[in-house]
């Protein structure tokens, strides 16, 4: 067990100090969930590229830093933007999974065209994944590319994209070969979101707010060359991308600061002449949820360790999405608990607690929990990756149901 | 950076799962523990020939001088196997006050045999927890006088160690006149708990006792107790899979139907970062004296809250034979009964862990 990072590190660790004590202040204010950055954003962006702090692995020639992956620096730069309440680079889905799936399949005039652009925040992306008809079985989707004078035509609906509102671009699966095996007939596509035939209907959650979308394809024509990877190898390029949503859900830092928020609302929050801290119950479920943020985090510098060491990271790993999903569910429903009758006040009520946030984030959390794979797709992957238990027996296909059907009815003839 | 064991750790960690692999099948946990709780004389010299009886004695007095991360490898591995051997009482806790308290004495004559094997110290620091069924034991300055609960590694120890109301801790010999002694039966029989009376007995105060030594020790025994639950639920969860994997209903395997499959998962998720938080809480109580007590709740806490899931989860998940004698899944799940309710309950340790940081209303 050592916890030192070591000279080298700890010299970089200055420097980023000293990078954001120099030009902290030229940071966006707030986090800022727009998703299209302001003017402030994308200056501070280039800034942060230039000094290697985003994008940092990413070739210069495409608008990267240009250095060598290491985990610790990473890290380190994770932390230290944490520390200071400074936000860092992007983190959009066209950075985090367009991005990297360009690098590893798209052509040198795709890399060349779009990681630049996209990596400063001209261009904003969304995700064209799921459908109605297509969630934990993503490979089921229905949205169909016919081809039609050199040209992809598109017939279908997408769900939960989240920034299809501002976005430029799309990523989209879409079905190119109706003939083939579900998981071998699509293609992965990118496309202007200006393109004629696409609507966007803002999708209202249970927070009150339309945090998603519903897109609508009416006969939207995409040039034959806007594919990622060949036709039918969709499945393939998207999973290549779905490596790279490394994290964005199992930050142990976020759960810190969570936990953080959390003891000061209940030292704050007044109750007859103490405050809810003084709620001997309540106190109780804190320390229960503070021990478990601590596990996380501990877990999480298990990984980090694991994976300097090129392990993959297995059980470790598995339960992150289920476990800091779950733990910051709870961490937002003991704040609200906290606030007792005050806790049901949202919508910009008068009395309201910070902003209706808890009430937001208790509700958004459960989201988080169902989205980008849910509890029970997370628990099949625990059980059948991480404990190697077997597979669910597959049913037996419709066609070969047919199929079967067909000669079985054949022979009978051939016998009469 | 290196979070996690180092060789040297997962080298013992192997030496002494092998060991206990040949030793302490449950077989053997069985024929130890059939009528009450006993030591198993082949496990514990097993053991001893691999120097752990001496890990936390310093290397001065014959001991290895090692650390809690070490200590806590050990215990992890123990609770694996439901080892029915002493070690948190006499191997961790007692060489632990003894070198801090101990007069040169005290620590020449009884560390080297410790380390040996030759000797064992049970200690009693119940009440510094919590005071039940009013037992607890008073220094008048000269004599103690009262009741010591729970005194660990009981049956067969030559000494013990004991707290008093004022937390300082006291050195008594096994035959020291005024000692009554009775041993308490538990749910598990793996381990060996008992009760000291004390009647005038002279004992032998540990130096410079302002009651900071009982506070580590608290601090230690919650971390072997932490790990020792690890251990037992790792083997739970893995017993678990395993009989998924064979038992066959409705045609096929339990364990490919996403009912079973999920507790399973359910299991492994929770149980997973408990293995960090212990070895983090073992680490600061080596090298970061401040975080340790706060840590040292935190893995005491939730390794108890976390595997009494383990414990009932795995044993639904055997269906009714879980529930026999007979496949023994029993004795997993005594060990993490014990290990959550000594030292603290998860409810009384949170309260501790709410007060060290200052969250609890002056009264």
């Amino acid at each position: 067990m050592d916890l030192d990072y070591g000279p080298r590190y700890d010299a970089f660790r200055e420097e980023v100090r000293q990078f954001l004590q120099t030009h902290g202040h030229r940071a966006p204010g707030g986090q800022g969930r727009a998703a299209r950055p302001s003017p402030e954003a994308v200056a501070w962006q280039k800034l942060l590229i230039q000094h290697g702090y985003t994008a940092r692995t990413i070739p210069e020639e495409y608008g990267g830093y240009g250095a060598e992956p290491d985990i610790l620096v990473s890290r380190i730069i994770a932390e230290e933007f944490s520390r200071a309440g400074i936000p860092g680079g992007l983190a959009n889905q066209g950075i985090s999974m367009l991005v990297p799936t360009l690098l590893e399949l798209g052509t040198e005039a795709q890399k060349r065209e779009w990681i630049k652009p996209t990596l400063e925040g001209e261009i904003v992306w969304c995700q064209g994944y799921s459908e109605p008809g297509a969630g934990s079985d993503l490979a089921a989707l229905k949205t169909s590319a016919r081809v039609e004078n050199g040209d992809f035509v598109i017939n279908g609906q997408k769900i939960w994209t989240s920034t299809a509102k501002q976005a430029d671009m799309i990523f989209c699966l879409v079905r190119t070969e109706p003939d083939a095996p579900k998981h071998g007939g699509i293609s992965y596509l990118i496309f202007s979101m200006d393109t004629p035939g696409i609507e966007v209907r803002p999708l209202r959650t249970m927070t009150g707010h339309a945090e998603f979308n519903e897109t609508f394809f009416t006969d939207v024509r995409v040039p034959m060359d806007q594919i990622v990877g060949q036709r039918g190898q969709g499945w393939y390029v998207a999973n290549a991308t779905l490596g790279h949503e490394r994290g964005m859900l199992g930050d142990p830092d976020a759960l810190e600061s969570r936990l953080q928020a959390l003891v000061r609302l209940m030292q704050a929050e007044q109750v007859g002449q103490g405050c809810a801290m003084d709620n001997a119950v309540l106190r109780d479920r804190l320390v229960a949820l503070q021990a478990e943020v601590a596990a996380m985090k501990f877990n999480g510098m298990r990984i980090l360790s694991n994976s300097l060491k090129g392990d993959p990271g297995g059980m470790a790993k598995l339960i992150v999405k289920l476990q800091s999903c779950e733990l910051a569910h709870q961490i937002s429903a003991l704040a609200i608990d906290a606030m007792g009758e005050m806790g049901i006040l949202y919508h910009g009520s008068e009395r309201e607690r910070e902003g209706g946030a808890w009430q937001w984030n208790y509700m958004f959390q459960l989201g988080l929990i169902i989205g980008g794979g849910t509890a029970q797709i997370q628990k099949n992957i625990i059980a059948e990756r991480g404990l190697e238990m077997p597979r669910e027996p597959k049913l037996a296909k419709p066609a070969a149901v047919e199929q079967a059907t067909k000669v079985a009815s054949g022979q009978e003839k051939g016998a009469v | 950076m290196d979070f996690g064991l180092s060789q040297d750790q997962q080298m013992l960690r192997d030496a002494i799962s092998r060991t206990l692999a040949d030793t302490c099948p449950l077989d053997h946990v069985r024929e130890c523990t059939e009528d009450r709780a006993s030591f198993s004389d082949k496990v514990c010299s097993a053991l001893g020939e691999l120097g752990i009886w001496g890990m936390m004695v310093p290397e001065q007095y014959g001991g290895l001088g090692m650390t809690m991360l070490d200590a806590a490898v050990v215990a992890e591995q123990l609770g694996y196997a439901v080892a029915p051997v002493p070690f948190i009482g006499s191997h961790v806790l007692a060489p632990l006050a003894l070198a801090q308290g101990g007069s040169e004495e005290l620590k020449a004559h009884w560390l080297p045999r410790i380390a040996k094997g030759e000797a064992q110290v049970a200690v009693a620091i119940a009440q510094t927890v919590e005071i039940r069924d009013q037992s607890s034991v008073d220094f008048d300055g000269e004599k103690l006088d009262g009741t010591a609960l729970f005194a660990l590694d009981f049956l067969g120890a030559d000494a013990f160690l004991v707290v008093d109301t004022a937390g300082r801790m006291h050195f008594v010999a096994g035959d020291a006149a005024g000692l009554e002694m009775a041993p308490l039966t538990t749910i598990d029989r793996t381990r060996s708990v008992g009760e000291l009376r004390f009647s005038g007995v002279a004992g032998e105060a540990l130096a410079d006792d302002d009651g900071s030594t009982s506070s580590r020790l608290r601090d230690a025994g919650r971390v072997i107790l932490a790990a020792d639950s690890l251990g037992a639920g790792q083997a739970m969860i893995e017993k678990a899979v395993d009989y998924a994997g064979q038992r066959e209903q409705f045609g096929r395997v339990i364990g490919s139907f996403q009912a079973v499959k999920h507790m399973c998962a359910e299991m492994a998720a929770r149980h997973e970062p408990c293995r960090s938080l212990v070895w983090y809480a073992a680490h600061a109580f080596d090298t970061a004296p401040d975080e340790a007590p706060l840590m040292a709740c935190h893995a005491k806490s939730h390794t108890g809250e976390v595997h009494r899931f383990v414990a009932r989860t795995s044993t639904e998940v055997h269906g009714g034979m879980g529930f026999t004698d007979l496949l023994g899944l029993h004795f997993w799940f005594k060990r993490i009964g014990f290990d959550r309710q000594i030292l603290g309950g998860p409810e009384k340790v949170r309260a501790e862990a709410a007060a060290l940081q200052g969250w609890t209303q002056a009264a």
